[in-house]
This record gives structure tokens, C-alpha cells and sequence, in this order.
């Protein structure tokens, strides 16, 4: 097919002649535990009470405070939440990093920095406003340390006035934020006022960017994916959770903690319906989870890359054994420490065969917020369902980031608690064997520690059994016993979330995709049929073991490009396994850098790979 | 020859005879200590009547960690991975508080591989009993030290410990647990009445007991042999134990010769005085004691430390009487007006 060229204007960035309207992102660059989340936090829910679509990435270092750190907030009239490439707006707050920050911005883009910056010698090509932050937040409060704070909701102001924000959607931001601390109210907004009063006063403004009240964000909420995530799985009927802190997925099991604290504690009893331990490495929490999951409770855990590495050997406890258990990975980059506050999804193949021995797990891949919810509730369904572990697997930017949604629906599908017999059933079967294959789909039944029968006794084991869960070395136990658990995964197939399939009509080539990568790949699907004529199907992978479906996609394709953010293209590699014939039409665009992949660039690539271009990524 | 009528059967306060708690064969060494163990836990589930349906038996991995199957069939059971045992038994346990948990270990699986996860339990307060079959040696591996061997005790091979040993009960104490007892193998009369004590505590029972390993560390020169604990043994007093469910008969005993322990379920633990006055509810005292005899080269046995109010975990966490596992879907799945609240904060 025939690649067009893409138009030279859109090549350079919009000169500030026209007006560019709700269709931005701005930048704050500061230090991290300098107080700038509440100001960050308010500028962004500003914008966003003014209709507009909003999303915000925090870009953080592993450190408390003092190192550098930057928040972008992205405004786009056409709802696209992947990052975008281009910075039009920085406002320069830390002094380390202001020279390296201006020097990265594209022409004529924006800076809004601390007057003793002095940032306006370093290049004559982009818009300057000077303020003098330190000043006007002194005129606030005398305090040194609250002044630095203060400093941070000065910008805020200064940048509302610029971009045209209402102070009134600034103030109710900061009220929101502060809820209820009517002196810290009162001084973040006398503070606001300030910023957005200095501009008047002194500046004239000289870019093309602002804002103008839409529609497009009335009853949608702004929510992170871990916390999505816990309220899923208090949806789902989670009751033990165990966990041990670590980056990005922390701020998962103390969403729970939250959340469970507020709805889970029984009116009647005033007693909790769950327990959250904290354990004492990764583990004692998969551990406990697995125990939990034995004796008949929902339970996970929550842990990023090198927690699943700790939980190798008991993931395939649970996986030969046949207990339920929930496991959320918040992708990080790998391997070993990694980049911990960097985003990834470079854990698909160690969560697919997690652990010694021939194993295949299930993992799902929430693309959303959304699906974030209601996946985590379809995970603890399938676990039980299919009596072993399911990994959710999101990742950093999805987890820790702030993404705009519409509200989740209430799940109506009851619970499915899966193949357990009670003492009545047993008394009605009159027999009972743990890991016998009744139904034909590879799941057998069990009963929970605690069923008064005398069946109901069984005895788990890591080591050979049989399928009355007795100790078996016999070669013949083990190979069956391994082929109902290759039968179960092919059950697994038909439970788990299908994929997401869009063909288009004349399109050629396929794209595939997963997880967090999608919301680039809806701006990427624009990009590349508004400026270059390519219409593509489109599949989003949401499940491992990767079904049919997948095959039959690349089949009826040209040729597929995998989009992933890891080094190796490892789903890419998981398909060519599957399409046998058609492994030559896999080729992978692969985005590792730790920051959250953008439509531009997959679009660079699918284009320059089309042109012939780019030999090398379409391996 | 006149027929007498057949001799009835001797039962327990649920009608179940000692059959009833019977595990498979077992597969150790003729002679290992952990059988004589089994056969202790077995008597004394079976004369405190307990359930075995409702008991969840743990354990890690190794010889000490395979005997749940030779005791209590008809109780489920988990035998997981190396040294993990104790949280395993913490899931199952806050799954399903009505479970009496029991978890066999060794002294490899608890204080070498399992230290860590160990100690956790212990801090945690689990209610649940330990039962650490101590024989200073890898069995299962064919017989290396574990963390337990006494420096200068020497293997089969030849090969001379020179390492310090960790001692589970001084560990124990340290770590918070509320019912630390040591014994031996070959001392059932000891044994039952601290597993029937342990079974009446509401946190977790720690129980080290000797247990010596007849192929690889019951030699001359080894400190975990039958012949060593029979000749170091030094009884920290005489132990009875009356069940919650049996009158409580007055004895008569002089000033000072008894000491007694009421326990959580109103069972009592009675203490006779053999050598020294001893008080197991002071941790201060447990401690010192227990470094006293290290230093002395004596084999300390009885119920060393105990504290039968400490909070479990459980209560800790604010867990209704119900089994968590036993929840219904009303009580999992917060309404939708839950939901919608929850989402309001986040407009």
C-alpha cells in the first residue's frame, strides 16, 4: 500500500499567530517533597471543571525529597490520554533541572518560571513570563517553609490567568483538595489570586494557548488505576489481603485499606469483613493469600516486578496445588531494582511461567481505569473459578496516574465462588476426590478445611499426587495430572476476557496492543488516517492464555504490528508461538524508556516501517 | 466358656474412639522421634475432643514437615514450601477462625530457611500450635546441620559444627510469643499435657521439642540423641492438665509446691515444683532461666513462658466470630449506593 507524506505544517509546532484551544500540556517541573501535589492536583482539576478533558502523569524519582520531579498535565478537546511528546507549557520551579527542561522544548513553546531563573537567556525562540514567585508567596505567609509551599499555588494562579482558567473552578479545586482546612483554603486561594493578579499587572500574554469552557467532562471522575483497582476488589468480595509496600503498587493495598474501612465494616457487628496484613516481605503475602485462598476466602496481594520475582516458588505452590488467589503486578522497569518509579510492561513472560516446572497462568490486562474496576472483579471470579492464581497485570501509569472516566457500573453478575462442595454435597455424591477430572474441563472439585463430613478431608501437597491427593511418584499420576492442568488452561481460554477487535474496512495492516498502550493507540489510529491514509485494524489483548482469536486477527492481515512497552516485544513473541504459519508478519514497535508511550511515536514507526524505512523494528 | 459382652468402646466427649485420629503409616525411619510425636498429638486431640474436622494441620517442607499425614486423616491439611509454613497458616487462619491450626515443623524448615516467617508469626500472635520437631539436622537432605546444632557436635561424617546454635525458646520469648514450652520426644507424660495446654490458648503455642534423628544424629557426640536428652534432661516441673470440660478436683499440696494457669478456655495448666520455684507467666524470669541452663549444659524441658491473655491477632483485626470464608455475598459486596458515594468523592 502506498504511504502518503505527511503535510509539512503539522511537522513544526503551531506558531503563536493562531489560537490553540484546549488542545495542550503543560509541564511543572519541581523537587520532589516540595508540597507541589496539591498545587499540580488543583491546576489539573481546574482545567478539568471546566469540561475539559484532562489526564495527569507525575513523573517521580525513587526518593523522598529533594530530587527532581515533573507533572504533566494534558488537556485535549478530543479526550486522548497518552501522553503526548511535545511540551507547549513548562513552568520551571526547580533550578537543577530549568536549563535542561527549556532546552528540550520544541519552538515557540511556553515557560512560565522563577524570575531569579533567569531562564530567558538560554534561547530567544520561546515565550518567557518571568514571575517572581518567592516575592508574592511572602506576601502570603512569613514562614520559610510554608512559604515554599505557598510558592507552588502562586503558579497556579499565574498559569489559570494565562490560559484563561476561571478562579472560580481554581478556588472550588483548592477547596476540594483541602476539604474542610479553611485556613489552608483561604491561603492557597489568597495566594492563587496573587499569581493570577501579577500577570495582569506586569506581563502581556504572547502564546497561542488556552482554555474555553466545554462539556465533555460533566459526570466523569478523575481516579487512579490502583485505586480503581481496590475498588474492584472490595466489589469483587475480597476478605483477606496481604501485602508488603512497594513502588507503584503501594498505593493499591492502601486504597483497599481505605475503602474497606469505610463499606466493609459490618453495621450489625461493627466487626471487619476483611483482613489487611501487612507482611513481612513478598513472600509471607502471597503466602498468607495462598492459606487465605485454601480455607475458602477471596484473597491477593498487590506487588510490582521484584515482589514477583520473590513469589516465583509459591505461584507454583498455587498453581499445583489448585488454589485460588488474586495477584496484582503495578508493572515497573525491570530488570532486578530497575527504574521503581518508571512504567512498564515488561513482565509478561515471568507472569505467564512464573515459577519451576511447566506452568501457564492467567493474567489479564486492564486498559483503563474502567477496566481496571471490573476486571479485577472478573479476576477473583476466574480464580475461584479455576482454582488457581490470576495475576492482574497493570503497570505505573495506569496505577499511579490520574485518568479521567466515566463512573464505573454497579456489578451485577453475582459471585461465582466455584466448584465447592459442602457437606450436603458430598452427603448427596457419597464420594470425593480432590483433583479428579469430573466435568471434562480440567477443574475438579474441593472442599474447604472446615466442612464437617467425613469425604471432606483431603491432603494438599506441593510434592506428586494423585487424584485422590494422595503422595504419588508413579510417572502416570504426574502425566495426567499435568494434562488436565494443560486442559484447564484451555478451559481458561473461554473464560477470560476476549479481545478487543476492530477491523476497518479496506484496511490492510493490524495493530495489537495491550494494557496501557491503548489509549495511545486511539490518538495513534487518528494520527495515522488524518495525516498519512492508513486505516488498520486494531486488536487489544486483554487475557493470557492468549485465545484464538489472536490467530485468526493476524491471518486476516497483512502484516501485525505488536505495540509494547518492553525491550524484547515479549507478547510479540507469545503470538508467534500461536500463528505457527504467520510469524512472519509479526512485527514489533517497542517503547522502553520508563516513560508512558505516545501515539507520535507509534505512528513514526508504523510509518517508517510501511515506508521500508525501518528495517531493524520490524523483526 | 461363657461369652462376655464385648468390651465398650473408649470414646471422647464427641463419641469418637482414638481410630478416629489415626493418620496414614508412616513413612520415617523406624524409630524417629517425629512418630512418638505424632502419637502424642494424636492422644492428646483425642482426649481434649476436638473436631478433626475442624483442624487445618500445616506444614513446610522436610521429614518433621511430612508427618501431618500420619496423624489426623480425616483433617485437611497443607504441606506447602520450604520454611513457609507459618504464613500459609496465617491465610487459613484469618479465612476461617473456627479452625484449630496445628503446623509441624523442623528445625531447618523454622530457624534456618523459615526464620524470618517464624518470627512474624510469633509477633503476630496467630492463635495456632507450632510444634517444632528439633533434631539439628536435615534429615530429608541426608544429614547436614541445621541452625539448631550445638557447636562441637559432630556428624555421622565427621563433620564438626562450629557454629552457635539459635534457640527456638529464648527466640520465641523475644518475638512476643504467649506459650513457649520445650520437650522431648521420649517424654510423653511432658508432652501431652503441653499440647493439650497449647490446644487450650488462644495465640500462638510454640512447642520445641527434641526429637532425635536415628539415622543421622542419634551418635555418640551428637547433642539431639535419646541418649543425650535422657541424661541432660532437667524437668522444669511436674505438668497436669485439666480440660476446661472436667471438674475441677481440689488437691491439696503445700505452700509453694503448685502452681496453676487458668487458660482462655478455662482449661488449667497445674505445675508441680520439682528442683526450683518457677513462675512461667515472667518473661524476665523465662529468659534468664533459659540462659542459665545454655550456660550449664542442662536440657531445659516444661512450659517455659506463658501469658494466656495476650491479644491474638484476630481480635487485633477486629474479625467477627463468622468465618471470613463463610461470608455471604451480602456481606462481601458493599450496594450501590456504596459505589456511588465512593465515586462522588472523585468528581
Amino acid at each position: 500500500m502506498s504511504v502518503q507524506t505527511r503535510p509539512q505544517e503539522d511537522l513544526s509546532p503551531k506558531k503563536p499567530d493562531g489560537e490553540i484551544v484546549n488542545d495542550f500540556s503543560i509541564e511543572v517541573a519541581t523537587v520532589n517533597g516540595s508540597g507541589s501535589q496539591s498545587s499540580n492536583n488543583v491546576l489539573m482539576r481546574a482545567i478539568f471543571q471546566m469540561g475539559i478533558p484532562i489526564s495527569g502523569k507525575n513523573l517521580f524519582p525513587s526518593n523522598i525529597a529533594g530530587l527532581p520531579t515533573w507533572f504533566t498535565i494534558r488537556a485535549s478537546k478530543d479526550g486522548y490520554m497518552a501522553r503526548k511528546k511535545e511540551i507547549d507549557i513548562l513552568i520551571a520551579m526547580n533550578p537543577e533541572t530549568a536549563r535542561e527542561d527549556v532546552e528540550n522544548l520544541e519552538p515557540g513553546r511556553v515557560v512560565i518560571y522563577n524570575e531569579k531563573l533567569n531562564l530567558s537567556k538560554i534561547r530567544d525562540d520561546l515565550v518567557y513570563y518571568p514571575i517572581p514567585f518567592s516575592n508574592l508567596a511572602g506576601e502570603v505567609v512569613q514562614d520559610a517553609r510554608l512559604k515554599k509551599l505557598i510558592a507552588n499555588i502562586v503558579y497556579v494562579g499565574s498559569a489559570a490567568e494565562l490560559l484563561g482558567i476561571e478562579m472560580a473552578e481554581v478556588e472550588l479545586a483548592i477547596a476540594k483538595w483541602f476539604k474542610g482546612k479553611q485556613k489552608a483554603i483561604d491561603l492557597n486561594i489568597q495566594a492563587a489570586h496573587l499569581g493570577a493578579q501579577y500577570i495582569r499587572d506586569n506581563l502581556t500574554k504572547r502564546d497561542p494557548f488556552r482554555v474555553q469552557r466545554m462539556d465533555k467532562t460533566k459526570g466523569k471522575m478523575i481516579i487512579d488505576g490502583n485505586s480503581a483497582c481496590a475498588l474492584g476488589s472490595m466489589f469483587a468480595g475480597v476478605s483477606v489481603m496481604t501485602w508488603y509496600p512497594i513502588t507503584p503498587a503501594s498505593s493499591l493495598g492502601e486504597a483497599l485499606a481505605d475503602y474497606m474501612g469505610r463499606y466493609r465494616i459490618d453495621p450489625e457487628t461493627g466487626k471487619a469483613t476483611f483482613a489487611i496484613v501487612q507482611a513481612e516481605d513478598e513472600l509471607a503475602a502471597l503466602g498468607m493469600a495462598i492459606g487465605a485462598g485454601w480455607a475458602g476466602a477471596r484473597a491477593m496481594t498487590a506487588t510490582s516486578g521484584p515482589g514477583i520475582s520473590l513469589m516465583a516458588e509459591f505461584v507454583g505452590l498455587a498453581y499445583f496445588t489448585e488454589v485460588p488467589v488474586v495477584i496484582f503486578n503495578v508493572q515497573r522497569i525491570g530488570p532486578s531494582t530497575g527504574l521503581p518509579t518508571r512504567t512498564s510492561q515488561g513482565d509478561i513472560f515471568s507472569l505467564h511461567y512464573l515459577s519451576h516446572g511447566d506452568t501457564k497462568h492467567v493474567v489479564l490486562f486492564p486498559a483503563s481505569v474502567t477496566e481496571c474496576f471490573e476486571l479485577s472483579i472478573h479476576a477473583f471470579d476466574l480464580a475461584e473459578r479455576l482454582q488457581q492464581p490470576v495475576f492482574v497485570a497493570s503497570d505505573l501509569d495506569l496505577g499511579m496516574n490520574n485518568w479521567m472516566t466515566d463512573p464505573f457500573d454497579y456489578p451485577e453478575k453475582p459471585l461465582d465462588r466455584g466448584k465447592v462442595l459442602s457437606a450436603e454435597d458430598l452427603e448427596r455424591l457419597g464420594e470425593f476426590a480432590r483433583y479428579k477430572d469430573v466435568d471434562g474441563d480440567g477443574i475438579p472439585y474441593r472442599t474447604l478445611p472446615g466442612t464437617d463430613h467425613p469425604l471432606a478431608a483431603y491432603f494438599t501437597r506441593g510434592s506428586g499426587h494423585d487424584e485422590q491427593a494422595e503422595y504419588s511418584e508413579r510417572p502416570e499420576d504426574y502425566e495426567k495430572l499435568m494434562d488436565r492442568l494443560a486442559k484447564k488452561c484451555e478451559t481458561a481460554k473461554k473464560l477470560v476476557p476476549q479481545s478487543v477487535i476492530q477491523y476497518t474496512d479496506g484496511a490492510e495492516i493490524g495493530v495489537i496492543a495491550y494494557g496501557s498502550t491503548d489509549v495511545a493507540m486511539r490518538e495513534c489510529q487518528e494520527q495515522l488516517r488524518n495525516e498519512y491514509g492508513i486505516a488498520i485494524n486494531y486488536l487489544r489483548i486483554r487475557a493470557l492464555p492468549l485465545a484464538e482469536d489472536v490467530k485468526e486477527f493476524v491471518s486476516r492481515c497483512k502484516c501485525a504490528y505488536v505495540v509494547e512497552q518492553n525491550r524484547d516485544g515479549q507478547i510479540g513473541d507469545l503470538i508467534k508461538l500461536e500463528v505457527e504459519n504467520d510469524q512472519g508478519k509479526i512485527r514489533k514497535v517497542l517503547h522502553y524508556k520508563g516513560i508512558p508511550i505516545d501515539a507520535r511515536f507509534i505512528t513514526d514507526q508504523v510509518v517508517a516501517c510501511e515506508k521500508g524505512e525501518m528495517e531493524s523494528s520490524c523483526r | 466358656m461363657s461369652v462376655s459382652a464385648p468390651k465398650p468402646k473408649r470414646v471422647n466427649r464427641l463419641g469418637l474412639t482414638m481410630i478416629d485420629y489415626r493418620g496414614e503409616p508412616s513413612t520415617l525411619c523406624s524409630g524417629c522421634g517425629h512418630d512418638a510425636i505424632s502419637s502424642q498429638i494424636m492422644k492428646s486431640f483425642y482426649e481434649m475432643g476436638v473436631n478433626p474436622h475442624r483442624v487445618a494441620k500445616m506444614s513446610g517442607i522436610g521429614c518433621s514437615s511430612k508427618t501431618p499425614a500420619y496423624f489426623l486423616s480425616n483433617s485437611h491439611a497443607f504441606n506447602g514450601v520450604h520454611g513457609r509454613m507459618p504464613s500459609l497458616a496465617t491465610g487459613a487462619v484469618l479465612a476461617n477462625r473456627k479452625l484449630v491450626c496445628i503446623g509441624v515443623s523442623g528445625d531447618g524448615d523454622t530457624v534456618s530457611i523459615g526464620l524470618g516467617q517464624f518470627c512474624h508469626l510469633l509477633r503476630r500472635n496467630v492463635p495456632m500450635i507450632y510444634i517444632i520437631e528439633n533434631n539439628g539436622v536435615y534429615g530429608l537432605t541426608k544429614g547436614q546441620f541445621s541452625a539448631t546444632a550445638d557447636p562441637g557436635s559432630k556428624l555421622k561424617t565427621g563433620v564438626v559444627n562450629d557454629l552457635p546454635p539459635i534457640d527456638c525458646c529464648t527466640l520465641a520469648i523475644e518475638m512476643g510469643c504467649s506459650y513457649v514450652a520445650r520437650s522431648y520426644a521420649g517424654d510423653p507424660k511432658q508432652l501431652v499435657p503441653l499440647l493439650q495446654g497449647a490446644l487450650s490458648h488462644s495465640g500462638t503455642s510454640m512447642l520445641d521439642v527434641l526429637s532425635p534423628c536415628v539415622t543421622f544424629n542419634n551418635h555418640q557426640g551428637s547433642t539431639k540423641s535419646y541418649r543425650w536428652a535422657k541424661e541432660h534432661e532437667e524437668l522444669l516441673h511436674q505438668i497436669d492438665f485439666v480440660p476446661h470440660f472436667e471438674p475441677i478436683e481440689t488437691v491439696v499440696y503445700e505452700e509453694g509446691e503448685l502452681r496453676e494457669v487458668e487458660m482462655h478456655d478455662g482449661s488449667r495448666i497445674r505445675l508441680r515444683k520439682v528442683d526450683r520455684d518457677y513462675n512461667p507467666t515472667d518473661r524476665d524470669a523465662a529468659l534468664r532461666m533459659l540462659n542459665e541452663t545454655r550456660d550449664s549444659g542442662e536440657f531445659l524441658t516444661g512450659l517455659i513462658y506463658v501469658n494466656p491473655v495476650a491479644e491474638n491477632f484476630l481480635d487485633l483485626l477486629n474479625l467477627p466470630d463468622t468465618a471470613l470464608a463463610a461470608l455471604p455475598q451480602e456481606k462481601l459486596r458493599p450496594g450501590r449506593e456504596a459505589l456511588e458515594e465512593a465515586m462522588q468523592g472523585l468528581m
